[in-house]
């Protein structure tokens, strides 16, 4: 996955930079107000960054639905910043895990480490808040929700049964 | 009669800046230089004195003092402020170090009060945070890499003029006696205190205040910032102290709005503040201080200059990215004057009010200039970088 640096800008907003595959580095300015602007960088100086483009976050959510890509991430992180100590993570379900093949009420995950899982990735697709009798396949990714210790619980769990 | 008398007059002043405004614009230079101009040439001894509306453009000063205060508080927010110190306290304790110890130790040296030496160390030590958000949106200069690190600089000494105003605020009543000294202690506990109550109830404090109605919001905002900044004269603290406190505790809607809504009231008091402080200068008292100011600008622009080269150093920042950020931080402007401003107020040095102004003069000229020449001076000397590559367009018009 893309690595994204973020930093933020006191006042305006929040910064992000990622390098694409190409080699371009990829600035993002977003605003408080909203507004978010696309930058790349200069390149005969890794430091400057030409603007390329302003979107309002109305027209920056279309070109992300057009892109492809979902606001869950970004929406999670706010979520995250908001409540202090709370940690999410995408956790996958290694082929040797003692959970193949089971149901996520099997794992005991709640009741055993106090974190949630919000939702199972498979492929393509996307199964928000899973109930217990929800069968769990190699492959998945499990989004939980919990504090970072109980998390590291959950890596444990599924790895070791 | 005398209705038009005082209509003319404060028409003309306003119109008077306004001209200036626009010559500013069309030379790409900030405004506060030629206010503070305009206002020494209408001040008593200069060419057009003014008679009729000193007592509302007294008035209006104050207005824009505290309003250019509450304005930088509501830029960022308590939380804002707290994680900015705690990841670039370095930067910050090399800025205060940096700026402000040429100022205090120039003090000394002309012999001046211990007072007046502290706010000569405030004038030379906060940078302008409007100018340098110009110049960093004029120039397209928001995306970079080292645009966070000056901001972030910006911000702490935004936090730290909340702690030292109202110590000087102190000192200036009680004097370096024990009196100010103990006064002082206990007014910037009454500010931490606040500071950590803002973190607290800023949230809930907001959305007390927030209105749909502009127009309601417009008044809370305006008369609460306001009336607190009375309150805090009362006591003796400054006005514009309780002001900048307020504009911390506010934020999320109730804050966009208030920008969005105070901006151009901010702009023409400001205007007026920037007038009345040369307004209150003889221009005869200029010239005998022009060497110091010349020779505190040259030394003080360098040490900005090294404050952002070190900080974006820090970062790992290249060096053409370092002379930006450098040389960007060096525009004093507002709040020198400010700090000069409450110190002139108080008579503590004939002095400090031609000296700060001309010295606020030559770094509002001279740091846009240099922000805008580091990148050329920078690529003559550190030269271009080898990387330089046939694809340089990308796509870039």
């Amino acid at each position: 996955m893309t690595e994204i640096k973020e930093v933020k800008l006191p006042g305006l907003g929040v910064r992000y930079e990622f390098m694409t595959q190409e080699g371009k580095r990829i600035g993002v300015v977003s605003h408080r107000s909203g507004r978010k602007e696309l930058y790349f960088a200069n390149p005969n100086d890794p430091d400057a960054f030409n603007r390329m483009l302003g979107l309002s976050d109305e027209e920056a959510r279309t070109l992300a639905e057009i892109l492809g890509g979902s606001r869950i991430a970004e929406e999670l992180a706010e979520l995250q910043q908001q409540i202090e100590g709370l940690a999410i993570d995408w956790l996958p379900l290694r082929d040797d895990s003692p959970y193949v093949g089971r149901t996520i009420g099997d794992a005991r995950i709640r009741s055993r480490t106090g974190v949630s899982v919000v939702a199972v990735l498979r492929g393509e697709n996307a199964t928000p808040a899973p109930g217990p009798e929800f069968g769990l396949e190699p492959g998945d990714y499990l989004v939980v929700v919990g504090t970072p210790r109980g998390i590291e619980e959950v890596v444990e769990l599924l790895h070791r049964g | 009669m005398e209705s038009a008398a005082v209509l003319l007059e404060l028409g003309g002043v306003i119109v008077g800046l306004a001209v200036l405004a626009r010559v500013a614009g069309r030379l790409g230079i900030p405004t506060i230089p030629l206010y503070l101009t305009a206002g020494l040439a209408f001040g008593k001894g200069g060419v057009l004195p003014l008679v009729i509306t000193e007592d509302f453009v007294e008035v209006g000063a104050e207005i824009g003092l505290i309003l250019l205060l509450f304005m930088l508080g509501l830029e960022y927010t308590a939380r804002e402020l707290i994680t900015t110190l705690r990841v670039q306290a370095p930067s910050a304790a090399a800025d205060l170090v940096l700026n402000f110890l040429p100022g205090a130790v120039a003090g000394i040296l002309l012999g001046w009060s211990t007072v007046a030496s502290i706010v000569l160390g405030g004038v030379t030590y906060v940078s302008s945070s409007g100018i340098i958000a110009k110049l960093l949106q004029d120039f397209g200069r928001i995306g970079n890499r080292e645009t966070p690190i000056i901001l972030s600089i910006l911000v702490i000494e935004d936090l730290a003029m909340a702690i030292y105003l109202p110590i000087l605020a102190a000192l200036l009543i009680g004097g370096s006696t024990l009196a100010g000294v103990g006064t002082a202690g206990a007014a910037v506990a009454g500010v931490i205190l606040l500071l950590l109550f803002a973190f607290r109830v800023e949230v809930g404090l907001s959305r007390m205040i927030f209105s749909k109605s502009d127009e309601a919001l417009l008044l809370t905002i305006l008369g609460i910032t306001i009336l607190m900044a009375g309150v805090a004269e009362l006591f003796q603290v400054s006005a514009a102290v309780a002001a900048l406190l307020v504009g911390i505790m506010l934020s999320g809607p109730a804050a966009e709005g208030a920008r969005a809504l105070l901006a151009p009231l901010r702009d023409l008091f400001a205007a007026i503040f920037f007038a009345f402080v040369g307004f209150s200068l003889d221009p005869s008292e200029i010239p005998p201080v022009l060497g110091i100011a010349v020779v505190l600008g040259v030394i003080t622009a360098g040490t900005k200059f090294a404050t952002g080269w070190w900080s974006a150093g820090r970062s790992g920042i290249g060096a053409k990215g370092k002379a930006r950020a450098g040389a960007t931080l060096i525009a004093r402007g507002e709040f020198s004057i400010a700090v000069a401003g409450l110190a002139v107020a108080s008579d503590v040095e004939p002095d400090l009010g031609p000296l700060a102004v001309s010295y606020v003069f030559l770094l509002a000229v001279i740091g846009p200039i240099a922000a805008r020449l580091a990148e050329p001076i920078a690529d003559r000397f550190i030269g271009p970088p080898e990387a330089r590559t046939r694809e340089t367009t990308d796509g870039v018009a």
